[in-house]
């Protein structure tokens, strides 16, 4: 089988952002970008599948600037085969992803499409239900468990209060959760053979998708910052500051 | 404008999260209608109905809502939230799950996690994993939004006196079906909604060395947490994860034992009224949020905690 995998081109996690003086967001001139986390899992998942012998060809796709077809080279490094940038220069938005993604889905025909629970930047939680929606597909989300078997997938979900198992038919959409796989690193010898691997651009025009934004963000400032505290020398003192200061115990 | 909350829930009980949820809806203003869809709903409809400022409680009762699956709650909310200006439930598991597919449904875009409504239309949430604050506006005519429980007081669970309706709306989209779970079990309370909460990381070096939090936590009716190192080392289930990943807290006190305080965890808990760091890394980032540290070794400092809140508490 196919399956598509979507990367983002996000902000390092160990990065701390900065808030640009005047509001309007976050300072992401000469900060370092790295896939997004989550992401990164989506392809290590896929690229175990394959060696399984479970899938054939792993597509690789990912929305925006010129520079996200780095990230699409890092996945084509980890064992992807092939890649589609969809070149977007302004802000694209969940819908419009998992619209962009849907196009791309009617294209490919991937049996499974394996994306990242939530991008580290918006932590919006929002594109891979969005997608399943619009193709009509089953989800499951915040997976740490997938199990291919036959036409369905078993996939085993992280839900507050414990673990959940759902039964989908395929196609499917599949969202990583941080505890489904430790993804590898890629060597240099597979660095270099990535080069070779082709990546296709398109615009979302050649989709037929129009990129809207349906959200302005009106401002971004950074959160209240908490007061410095104080330390305090034994336990003793520590019970006694929570009963009779803080009054919290 | 009228608004129709998700209630979050367990199939025999509503969950405080619906309250907070309710509370953001009184914030934007309106009508406020309540839809429980599950599987022998019964008692928590009438416990909707009881919740402050609820005009009309729906019931969608139906096995293909047992589980909770999104494939068949996107259909029934985005059919029945069409008339709304509002669609809003709680950023937990379940709502993170098929609420976006209810925005796509209905080709609108969703607002992730919002903590403050600041009008009908414009909200505030975190990005960047707490880092930062965004203030949003969103135009479309249905506002689909899932709400920190955190970010807002609860309604008061008892004195409305809603009236409950029966759909007979059924929506098997016939895509997915359950197949199990392995709920953790725990007497203590819940951890996202918790007044207290008490955290071990990897310093806690293995699941056994938990009890001692535990018996703390016994002791000041606290839920016990867990840093993503601890739960990816073993320790404790992932249920008990705080942070960017796991679950948003904002008790009265946070208890961070043996936790350095990455960025990632930071996004689960500094919202926190009260932070207590036990580290004895004197540099650990822990100790930038906390109110009060103490820099010690934690095998020695909890036994001696447990000791001294006897004599207090």
């Amino acid at each position: 089988m196919r399956i598509l995998v979507a990367v983002k081109r996000v902000i390092d996690y160990n990065v701390k952002v900065r808030v640009k003086p005047d509001n309007t967001g976050v300072d992401l001139a000469n900060v370092k970008m790295a896939m997004n986390p989550f992401c990164e899992i989506a392809v290590e998942e896929a690229v175990r599948l394959k060696e399984k012998g479970i899938a054939s060809e792993i597509v690789v796709v990912s929305i925006g600037p010129k520079a996200c077809q780095e990230q699409i080279r890092t996945a084509l490094a980890l064992g992807a085969d092939r890649g589609i940038h969809i070149e977007a220069d302004e802000e694209v938005q969940s819908l419009e992803a998992a619209k962009l993604l849907k196009a791309v889905v009617e294209k490919e025909e991937p049996k499974l499409v394996i994306l990242g629970k939530q991008s580290i930047d918006s932590d919006n939680n929002q594109t891979g239900q969005m997608l399943a929606a619009l193709t009509g597909m089953a989800q499951g989300t915040f997976a740490s468990e997938v199990v291919v078997d036959g036409e369905k997938v078993n996939v085993t979900r992280e839900v507050d209060g414990g673990l959940m198992t759902v039964s989908l038919n395929l196609p499917a959409v599949v969202t990583t959760d941080l505890r489904l796989n430790e993804p590898r690193y890629a060597s240099l010898p597979n660095i270099m053979k990535a080069k070779k691997k082709p990546i296709d651009t398109l615009s979302p025009a050649d989709l037929g998708v129009e990129i809207a934004s349906r959200l302005t963000t009106l401002k971004v400032e950074a959160p209240a910052a908490r007061s410095a505290g104080v330390k305090v020398a034994d336990v003793a003192e520590l019970v006694d500051k929570l009963k009779n200061e803080a009054k919290v115990i | 404008m009228s608004i129709l909350v998700i209630a979050e829930h367990d199939n025999s009980s509503l969950k405080q999260a619906t309250l907070n949820v309710v509370a953001a809806a009184k914030a934007i203003g309106g009508d406020i209608d309540v839809l429980v869809a599950g599987e022998n709903v019964g008692a928590v409809a009438e416990a909707a109905a009881k919740a402050e400022g609820v005009n009309k409680v729906l019931v969608a009762d139906n096995a293909a809502y047992g589980h909770f699956l999104a494939e068949n709650l996107g259909e029934l909310v985005a059919e029945v939230g069409k008339g709304y200006s509002h669609i809003l439930t709680s950023a937990g598991t379940t709502g993170k799950d098929f609420m976006p597919r209810v925005a796509a449904l209905l080709d609108v875009a969703q607002v992730s996690d919002i903590i403050r409504v600041e009008s009908e239309d414009t909200f505030v949430r975190p990005i960047y994993a707490g880092n930062a604050i965004a203030t949003v506006k969103a135009s479309d005519s249905i506002k689909v939004v899932t709400v920190r429980p955190t970010g807002f007081d609860p309604v008061a669970a008892e004195g409305g006196s809603a009236s409950v309706e029966q759909l007979d709306v059924v929506k098997d989209a016939g895509l997915s079906s359950f197949v199990g779970e392995e709920k953790a079990k725990s007497d203590r309370p819940d951890l996202a909604s918790a007044g207290i909460v008490i955290s071990g990381g990897r310093g806690m070096q293995n699941g056994e060395n938990f009890k001692m939090l535990e018996q703390v936590a016994d002791l000041m009716g606290a839920a016990v947490g867990a840093s993503r190192a601890a739960v990816d080392a073993g320790f404790v289930p992932n249920d008990m994860q705080v942070g960017q990943t796991g679950k948003i807290v904002a008790p009265q006190l946070y208890v961070a034992v043996g936790i350095s305080g990455a960025i990632q965890h930071l996004a689960g808990m500094s919202d926190s009224k009260v932070i207590v760091a036990i580290n004895k890394d004197e540099e650990a980032p822990i100790f930038q949020v906390a109110d009060y540290g103490l820099v010690a070794d934690l095998f020695e400092a909890v036994p001696q905690l447990e000791e001294e809140l006897k004599k207090v508490l």
